[in-house]
């Protein structure tokens, strides 16, 4: 436990599983406050005692989520000056060539990796404006891929959809920079979680990276930021 | 004057009556509102977000049909959510004018409200039989689930159709404190904004819990506004500062802003930061100290809105504001157009020069340019 992270609020979408679950504790063993988002409530209630983290229900792919997402979350912090867009969808699963994938999965991956990161921070742009006026060095995280950089084969409808996250977050970053906002995609790594066995079932978890170690590593970035007072040092994009 | 009657109506073209220090009448569109912005002026904005604030639901005692209005809180504390202050309608919905609504029945202190997933107590009865105190009988946590799912926008019947809650979040909207929309901030797009600041001025927010603005019934209405509670973050206080020190204005993006910054005045010109509670009623008696300027709605005559305007110019330019408005077919209410109102230069009170009225060659408005101005009053 450390206390570098007090008073920093937090948004982790995707907080249950995997990369999301082991950043909900990483922050809050840092002393931040968090809250996450994911869609089951009875993992959302599980999560939210076994860590005291503030859980919100709620389906980032939907439109019609996002404002009742957003308004929990500032019912809870107050504020925003840490979201981290981390909940993903694979697209079909199992993964298949492009030309097997169906629309519909196509959309859904579009719907969870790109639109759902872009609505809620739009929805949560007025409040991370508020932190940077307030001197607050407001970040956006979109989790990104290297499957975003290289055309790996049966990876389309992921691999597309973060290559646009990636892009949108580069465009938004320059646009957003003289706000005192920061928006950047970190690519995590390989890492041994639920997401990865479904896509890649008979991958040795031996050879992957353990969530909790990217965890650290995101948090780290952060927290190198916001000791950072020209505010130069964050790279847009992360591996 | 007609109100808008689509949320659509406020992308961007909108148009922009804009009145002078002198009372002098000119026509802008929306979008020129960065062109009225000088080097060192700070403009404030509401940023508060708009709650879901209107709740169906059913009075337990005798099985009626009500709408539940929330319209005020003592706090912006989000974990101050139990208690609010409330207008209580009868059956039917927005669709049907506040005015004609049914009443609902007498209320009782004490009394159970099912408000969808939430269960509400009647914990006072203003003087106004229909001003209500409910106490929500849940965790914080669960409130605020239940307003952000089962809570819809409040809205008039003059928009025909249900509004989304994205319709009423304005660009910078952030916490979720206001009852309905403080609607001047459809103003500001993020690309005003980063024009404000090529011009060398600033952007500077407050939260102010925005409340109702009409219930349809007379007495009701004389009440309004309600005390509403608001925050002032020190990097605005500080930036007001600088503001008057460099002798630029400041520019208040609503009602709500004036009323706060007003409140926390001092008479220096300075403001007090942190969280505060706006009381006071703004009107032709009440002297600015701080703000320079204000953007505004188009208000119609008589309603509180348009009694704020009065402690920026007089009545006499008010009225060839809203003459010059209604002849021009603004648009009135929360998506409507807009005013843009200078405080009338000080130290002449009284006087004002004859007005004269300018268009602007993109104005979209036909009609001659030229109107007969009254002389003095």
């Amino acid at each position: 436990m450390t206390d570098e992270f007090t008073g920093l609020r937090v948004v982790i979408t995707g907080g249950t599983s995997g990369l999301g679950r082991a950043l909900v504790r990483e922050f809050l063993d840092r002393g931040a406050q968090v809250a996450f988002v994911a869609r089951h409530r009875e993992v959302v209630e599980q999560t939210a005692r076994e860590t005291g983290a503030h859980g919100v229900v709620g389906d980032i792919s939907r439109k019609d989520d996002i404002h009742p997402i957003a308004i929990q979350i500032l019912g809870a912090l107050g504020g925003v000056d840490v979201l981290v867009n981390n909940a993903s969808s694979l697209g079909p699963v199992p993964l298949v060539p492009l030309a097997d994938t169906e629309c519909e999965d196509f959309e859904v991956a579009l719907a969870t990796n790109v639109l759902g990161p872009f609505r809620l921070t739009k929805a949560l742009l007025g409040s991370l404006a508020a932190a940077a006026r307030e001197g607050r060095q407001p970040v956006v995280v979109n989790i990104s891929s290297d499957a975003a950089v290289t055309p790996y084969a049966n990876w389309g409808a992921y691999g597309a959809s973060k290559a646009a996250l990636q892009h949108l977050s580069r465009i938004w970053d320059a646009e957003l920079i003289e706000e005192g906002i920061r928006i950047v995609a970190v690519d995590p790594g390989d890492m041994d979680t639920p997401m990865h066995a479904a896509a890649v079932p008979d991958a040795d978890p031996s050879t992957l990276k353990r969530p909790e170690q990217s965890a650290r590593e995101i948090a780290d970035l952060i927290a190198s930021y916001l000791r950072d007072l020209t505010r130069s040092g964050l790279p847009v994009v992360t591996a | 004057m007609n109100p808008a009657t689509s949320p659509a109506a406020r992308v961007d073209d909108a148009r922009l009556l804009m009145v002078d220090e002198h009372g002098n009448v000119s026509h802008l569109a929306q979008v020129d509102f960065p062109s009225l912005v000088r080097a060192n002026d700070l403009v404030v904005a509401n940023d508060a977000a708009t709650l879901p604030a209107s709740l169906r639901g059913v009075h337990a005692p005798t099985g009626a049909v009500i709408e539940v209005r929330l319209a005020g809180r003592d706090s912006l504390r989000p974990e101050q959510v139990t208690r609010f202050t409330a207008v209580i309608f009868g059956a039917g919905d927005f669709r049907t004018p506040t005015e004609h609504r049914p009443l609902p029945p007498a209320v009782r202190l004490g009394d159970a409200l099912r408000l969808g997933p939430l269960r509400a107590v009647v914990t006072h009865v203003h003087a106004h039989p229909r001003l209500i105190e409910v106490t929500f009988e849940d965790t914080v946590a669960r409130i605020w689930e239940a307003l952000a799912r089962y809570g819809r926008p409040i809205q008039y019947a003059y928009v025909p159709e249900p509004l989304a809650i994205w319709d009423t979040w304005t660009r910078i909207a952030g916490r979720p404190v206001a009852f309905e929309a403080p609607s001047a901030g459809f103003l500001l797009t993020w690309r005003t904004i980063h024009e404000l600041r090529g011009r060398g001025a600033r952007l500077a927010t407050i939260t102010h819990a925005a409340g109702i603005s009409s219930t349809g019934d007379d007495q009701l209405d004389a009440l309004l506004p309600l005390d509403e509670p608001y925050f002032i973050p020190s990097s605005t206080a500080a930036l007001i500062d600088q503001t008057k020190g460099r002798r630029g204005r400041v520019i208040a993006i609503g009602t709500t802003v004036v009323r706060a910054l007003e409140h926390a005045a001092r008479d220096d010109g300075s403001v007090r930061s942190g969280d505060g509670i706006a009381t006071e009623r703004i009107g032709p008696s009440t002297s600015l100290h701080v703000v320079d300027a204000i953007v505004s709605g188009v208000h119609e005559v008589g309603s509180s809105h348009y009694e704020l305007l009065r402690a920026f110019q007089t009545d006499d330019v008010l009225g060839r504001v809203d003459a010059e408005a209604d002849r021009r077919g603004y648009l009135t209410h929360e998506f409507g157009d807009f005013v843009f109102i200078e405080r009338r230069r000080t130290g002449r009170p009284g006087l004002v020069s004859p007005g004269t009225v300018q268009t602007k060659a993109a104005d979209r408005v036909s009609g001659a340019a030229a109107v007969r101005t009254a002389s003095g009053r």
